[in-house]
């Protein structure tokens, strides 16, 4: 039962501090976003193994208000975006500002 | 009163390794993975099949039927929102360019000539909407720096 509990937590632990990497890399703030997501999903999972492997209904309805939590969080942040798309449109210049040439080295 | 007892038990601790498994692989997909779409595509790993495996095992070993609905209520939750919450976030990442569009097979939202092939598709937060500019040719004069130097 303590190698099980340990292996669990030691899966669920490198899995959040994977997804603690791209929280903190990250380079668009969507990314942090979904990161943020995975982390709480992790962290809902989380609580859910220990009521599993303990038997411990207690932290069976926080398990609730994390994973809404977690949907609330991201759509907020997403509609977020989506407004300062909007307001972004009136600075940017000219797309044309660049004739489409020599556009053959991008393989990757 | 926490050991294991049983072939249900059994069951139950296999279905909690295996979504752990699942939450290890997302964070291991969302660090290698390139753009926000791939990394979206790990991160529902654990959304999904790794809560549900998880909360399929935590009914089994809980007694009650209370903690069993809660544990429901969570994975009914869990599979009607996940797809709301990637819709509006592959939407905007879309939008706003976080796409690597050379890793498309299928690109129904492309319109045109104007859309860009030479962005990376892993640009900060303030890159700019639809329109490229002066963000797409200094990333077309990055591309070929990185090419000189490579």
């Amino acid at each position: 039962m303590t190698a099980v509990s340990w292996a669990a937590y030691l899966l669920l632990g490198s899995g959040a501090l994977l997804t603690l990497v791209r929280l903190a890399l990250g380079p668009s703030l969507l990314d942090r976003v979904v990161a943020t997501d995975t982390l709480l999903v992790i962290i809902a999972a989380g609580l859910a193994v220990h009521a599993a492997l303990q038997r411990d209904p207690t932290v069976v309805p926080v398990l609730v208000v994390v994973s809404l939590l977690a949907f609330v969080g991201s759509v907020s942040v997403a509609r977020y975006i989506g407004g300062m798309l909007i307001h972004s449109h009136l600075g940017t210049e000219s797309p044309d500002a660049e004739p489409p040439a020599g556009e053959t080295g991008e393989s990757r | 009163m926490s050991g294991i007892d049983g072939v249900a038990d059994g069951i139950a601790i296999v279905l909690v390794l295996l979504g752990a498994l699942l939450c290890l692989t997302a964070g291991l997909g969302l660090v290698r993975f390139p753009d926000v779409l791939a990394r979206m595509h790990a991160g529902t790993k654990p959304q999904v099949l790794g809560v549900l495996l998880i909360m399929v095992g935590g009914a089994i070993r809980l007694q009650g039927w209370s903690a069993t609905w809660m544990l429901l209520l969570v994975a009914v939750f869990q599979m009607l929102t996940a797809p709301v919450s990637a819709h509006m976030i592959s939407r905007v990442a879309y939008r706003r360019r976080h796409v690597r569009r050379d890793r498309l097979l299928v690109d129904e939202l492309h319109t045109g000539e104007r859309s860009d092939r030479v962005y990376r598709g892993d640009e900060p937060a303030d890159a700019p909407p639809e329109e490229p500019g002066r963000a797409l040719a200094e990333s077309r004069r990055e591309e070929q720096a990185e090419d000189g130097a490579g």
